[in-house]
C-alpha cells in the first residue's frame, strides 16, 4: 500500500462523491471526469497500461462529452426549487449502505485468503491484439456487432420525429 | 491490509456511491452518471484481481474489463439517447413526473 494509492484513492472517492450530489448538473458532470481520471490512474498503477488508456480515451473522451451534450441538449443544468434528490432518497440510501455494508464485510473477511502481492505482470500491447485476434476473436466480433447497433440505435431514438418538427 | 484488499474496498466504496446517486437522484442523466460509476467499480475489481490473480500472463481479467468498457461505452451512448427523447416528449428529465409509460 504506497500513498500514490491513498492519493489516487481519495481523488477517485472525491469525483464519484460529489458528481452524485452537487447540485448543478454540469458540475456534476464534471466530477464524473475526475473521477474517471482517477479510475485511469488506478488502472495504470496496477500495471494495466492498456486499460488505463483505454479508459482515458473512451470515458473522459467520449462518454463524458457524451454526459455534457446530454445536460445542455435536456436544459437540465440549473436544478429544480422542488430540490435535487427524489423523494424516496432515504430508502435510496438505506440501500447503498447495506450494500457496503454487506460488500466490505466479504472482502475483510476473505482478505487473509486473498493472494498477497506477487510480481508485476510484463504484458505488452501485442500480446493483447494477439489474443484479441485468437483467443477472444468470437467476443471481438460480437462487441463490434454491439457497437454498431448501439450507434444505430442512439442515432434512431433521438432522431427528430416527423411529426413534432419545426 | 494487502494491497488487493485496498482496491476491493475502494471498489466498493466507488460501487456503494453510483449505487446511492442511481437510487436517490431526480435527474435521469444524474441516474446514468451513477450507472457509469457502479460498472467502472466493476472494472476496477476486475482489474485489481488480474493484477494479483495466479495467471497474469493469461490476460483474462484484463479482456474481461476492455469488453466491459465497451459494453458501457455502448450503454452510455443509447441510455442518453433514451433521455434526450424522453425529454422532448414530456420537456423534463424528473424523474418523479414521469410516471406513465404512454406518449
Amino acid at each position: 500500500m504506497t500513498i500514490v494509492f491513498y492519493i489516487l484513492a481519495a481523488l477517485t472517492l472525491a469525483g464519484g462523491l460529489a458528481a452524485v450530489t452537487l447540485r448543478n448538473t454540469v458540475h456534476c458532470a464534471l466530477a464524473l471526469t475526475v473521477a474517471f481520471a482517477g479510475l485511469a490512474l488506478l488502472f495504470l498503477q496496477l500495471d494495466a497500461q492498456f486499460a488505463g488508456f483505454a479508459q482515458i480515451l473512451i470515458y473522459i473522451g467520449a462518454v463524458a462529452i457524451l454526459v455534457v451534450f446530454a445536460i445542455l441538449l435536456t436544459r437540465s443544468s440549473d436544478a429544480p426549487e422542488t430540490g435535487v434528490f427524489s423523494k424516496t432518497w432515504l430508502a435510496g440510501l438505506v440501500i447503498a449502505a447495506a450494500v457496503f455494508a454487506v460488500l466490505g464485510w466479504a472482502v475483510l473477511r476473505t482478505a487473509p485468503m486473498l493472494p498477497q502481492s506477487s510480481t508485476a505482470p510484463t504484458v505488452t500491447v501485442q500480446q493483447i491484439g494477439a489474443a484479441l485476434m485468437g483467443r477472444y476473436v468470437l467476443p471481438l466480433e460480437i462487441v463490434a456487432r454491439l457497437l454498431t447497433a448501439a450507434l444505430i440505435g442512439a442515432v434512431i431514438v433521438a432522431m427528430h420525429e416527423k411529426e413534432g418538427a419545426k | 491490509m494487502t494491497p488487493l484488499t485496498g482496491y476491493l474496498l475502494v471498489a466498493a466504496l466507488l460501487f456503494a456511491i453510483g449505487l446511492a446517486g442511481a437510487l436517490t437522484r431526480r435527474n435521469a442523466i444524474l441516474v446514468l452518471i451513477g450507472i457509469e460509476l457502479m460498472l467502472n467499480a466493476a472494472n476496477l475489481n476486475l482489474i485489481a484481481f488480474w493484477r494479483y490473480g495466479p495467471h497474469p500472463e493469461a490476460l483474462t481479467g484484463m479482456m474481461f474489463a476492455i469488453f466491459s468498457i465497451a459494453v458501457a461505452a455502448a450503454e452510455a451512448a443509447v441510455g442518453l439517447g433514451l433521455v434526450i427523447s424522453i425529454h422532448r416528449h414530456t420537456k423534463t428529465v424528473d424523474l418523479d413526473q414521469i410516471n406513465r409509460m404512454k406518449g
